[in-house]
């Protein structure tokens, strides 16, 4: 037998992708840097976010503010910086939920069929049936104002996608030879649904994850800027948008402008490295 | 002679489909012994892959199985979910006909083994390492490395070898196999089989090859079980069901075995079709297809014990 050429390594595909499409190269760069600062946040802020001193307020970007600052004479971007941390957070926690949750019941529907499949794809239905961002308004409205509940309805507006996904993905898997192979070798139902499907549908469901990141904090922030959700003065990427919005007329745009910027280049990073995973994950695609 | 490893008793299943009642099996009965080696032989269609989903209860819910599995003293069909999960893999294990579908595609061979020996506790701490073994045990060159490989990373016979090394990993009593040898070249064939066969011999282990390859059969298997339309029509010893067919129907599947025969057309074959198992069936359901058949064969079918472990499901027979 010829030495057989060793398999490329996970890591060196990933660095392969990264590499060859440079995009996604940056977006992955772009998404490093933002999780740098939401852990770094307060530290390496220039400014205290919440001191106001109204013998600045309104300025320009400078040396000294390079953001400038808003009508209580806050350093702006003090206040972005310090609001990545309470943006993605509110991102992670509801992804992380929704794939708890809508993963795993999409799962159970589509592997284990009837009823369980019925009650599921139904409450999907249901959810489905509203405008998403007016459920989550609803949600926020009824359950009171705080980041808890911005979680909790950022989760159940993306419940639908990913139980959808899950349950597609197993219910083609779970007539698949090898999973009648591990029910032969005595694998219970749980079991198998847990070592054998789970694993399979993970890298979908991982892509989806990063491209709802994106749609979570677009939508933590829409919630902050209609007033749902955080409140000021808590530093948060809509509310600031909220807040500058009123002075963009009088021609004080910076306020508004950098929050928004950051919303922006976040939302734009998860979506592309969404799409660099996706082609990191499907096999057609590796060659 | 001692109590058999397994006796299947008037198994019979029916599969209630929108175009009917499918009687897949009609009071099917054979035994194996501890450490002997039996073929089931049949035409597609036959229920050769029915007879083992039932005796391992994996047949989807519209099958109606009735009959008796004796295993080891307890009765398969009748013992709970539970303790039915603990004999598969364990005590009864099974290797499958496309070994590269049989495997969970993202997920290293070496993992998917010692993943059988975790689910029956049969390796401590240190299932890896015994699956390392396993895999050497069943001829994988560079095992170590092979363990750590991905289905896709491994030819169809190697493949094939990990299916029967997950299959052997608990010791099980009876090994099954479906077809083993479908999706493999000719060469990988006789390996594949000589490793099974010599794997099961060496561990005691009972073996039950399902094929259609009745030249297979005879080369591999100490007895035959010839099945038609979901009857055992014979059941023999290799060597006398060769020399001495007594139904209709093995006689013509001997003849039609590429054994003597020079050129493709010297073979005979067998005419006619299987029967519709939906409706209304004749109690011999070969009678349609038989040369030898008359007013006699549309009594209820016999079971004539026609020599030592020979028996014969025909009125007219050789």
């Amino acid at each position: 037998m010829s030495a057989a050429v060793a398999p490329p390594s996970a890591l060196s595909h990933a660095r392969h992708v990264v590499t060859e499409n440079p995009v996604t190269g940056l977006a992955f760069v772009l998404v490093v840097l933002i999780v740098a600062v939401a852990i770094l946040g307060p530290s390496i802020a220039p400014y205290d976010p919440y001191a106001s001193n109204t013998a600045v307020a309104l300025k320009p970007p400078s040396w000294a503010h390079p953001f400038g600052t808003d009508q209580l004479g806050r350093d702006i971007l003090s206040r972005v910086l310090v609001a990545t941390r309470l943006d993605l957070t509110i991102a992670v926690a509801s992804v992380a939920a929704v794939f708890a949750l809508g993963g795993l019941a999409g799962l159970a529907a589509g592997y284990f069929g009837g009823w369980v499949d019925r009650v599921v794809m139904r409450i999907a239905d249901t959810i489905m049936a509203f405008p998403l961002f007016v459920l989550a308004m609803g949600i926020v409205a009824a359950l009171g104002n705080s980041v808890v509940n911005v979680v909790i309805a950022t989760a159940i507006i993306n419940f639908p996608l990913y139980a959808r996904i899950a349950r597609s993905e197993a219910n083609v898997r779970r007539d698949a030879p090898w999973v009648e192979a591990a029910r032969l070798a005595g694998n219970g139902e749980i079991g198998i649904l847990a070592r054998q499907i789970l694993p399979n549908v993970m890298p979908i469901m991982v892509v989806q994850m990063s491209l709802t990141m994106g749609y979570a904090i677009l939508n933590a922030a829409g919630l902050s800027f209609i007033g749902l959700g955080v409140r000021p003065p808590t530093a948060e990427w809509g509310i600031m948008v909220a807040e500058g919005a009123a002075f963009i007329v009088s021609g004080e745009w910076w306020i508004a402008f950098f929050p928004g910027l950051a919303l922006m280049a976040t939302v734009f990073a998860f979506n592309l490295v969404g799409d660099g995973l996706r082609d990191v994950v499907d096999p057609r695609r590796r060659t | 002679m001692s109590a058999p490893l397994i006796a299947v008793e008037d198994l019979s299943v029916t599969f209630a489909t929108r175009g009917g009642a499918v009687r897949a099996l009609d009071r099917v009965s054979f035994s194996v012994a501890a450490g002997e080696r039996v073929a089931i032989v049949g035409e597609s269609g036959s229920g050769k892959s029915v007879t083992a989903g039932a005796v391992l209860r994996i047949l989807d819910r519209n099958a109606a199985v009735s009959g008796r599995v004796a295993f080891a003293g307890r009765d398969l069909l009748g013992i709970p979910e539970r303790d039915m999960a603990a004999v598969r893999g364990a005590e009864i294990a099974m290797v499958f006909q496309n070994p590269r579908a049989a495997l969970n595609p993202i997920r290293p061979v070496g993992r998917q083994i010692a993943d059988v020996l975790a689910r029956h506790r049969r390796a401590g701490g240190d299932a890896w390492s015994r699956a390392v073994a396993l895999l050497r045990e069943v001829g994988i060159p560079d095992p170590e490395r092979r363990a750590r490989a991905y289905p896709f990373e491994l030819s169809g016979g190697m493949c094939q070898r990990v299916v029967i090394a997950m299959a052997l990993a608990c010791r099980p009593r009876l090994l099954l196999a479906d077809e083993p040898t479908t999706g493999l070249d000719v060469t990988t064939q006789a390996n594949v089989m000589d490793l099974m066969t010599g794997l099961a011999s060496e561990n005691g282990m009972a073996a039950v090859l399902i094929t259609h390859d009745l030249a297979l059969a005879a080369q591999y298997c100490d007895r035959i079980v010839v099945m038609h339309a979901g009857h055992v029509v014979e059941d023999a010893p290799a060597a006398v069901l060769f020399a001495h067919p007594r139904h209709p129907y093995t006689a013509r599947l001997v003849a039609a075995t590429p054994a003597g025969a020079g050129r493709l057309d010297e073979l005979a074959s067998v005419p006619g079709e299987l029967p519709d198992l939906r409706g209304a069936l004749l109690p011999c359901r070969y009678r349609a297809r038989c040369e030898r058949g008359d007013e006699a064969c549309d009594a209820a079918l016999p079971v004539r014990v026609t020599g030592p472990a020979h028996r014969v499901a025909c009125w007219r027979p050789l």
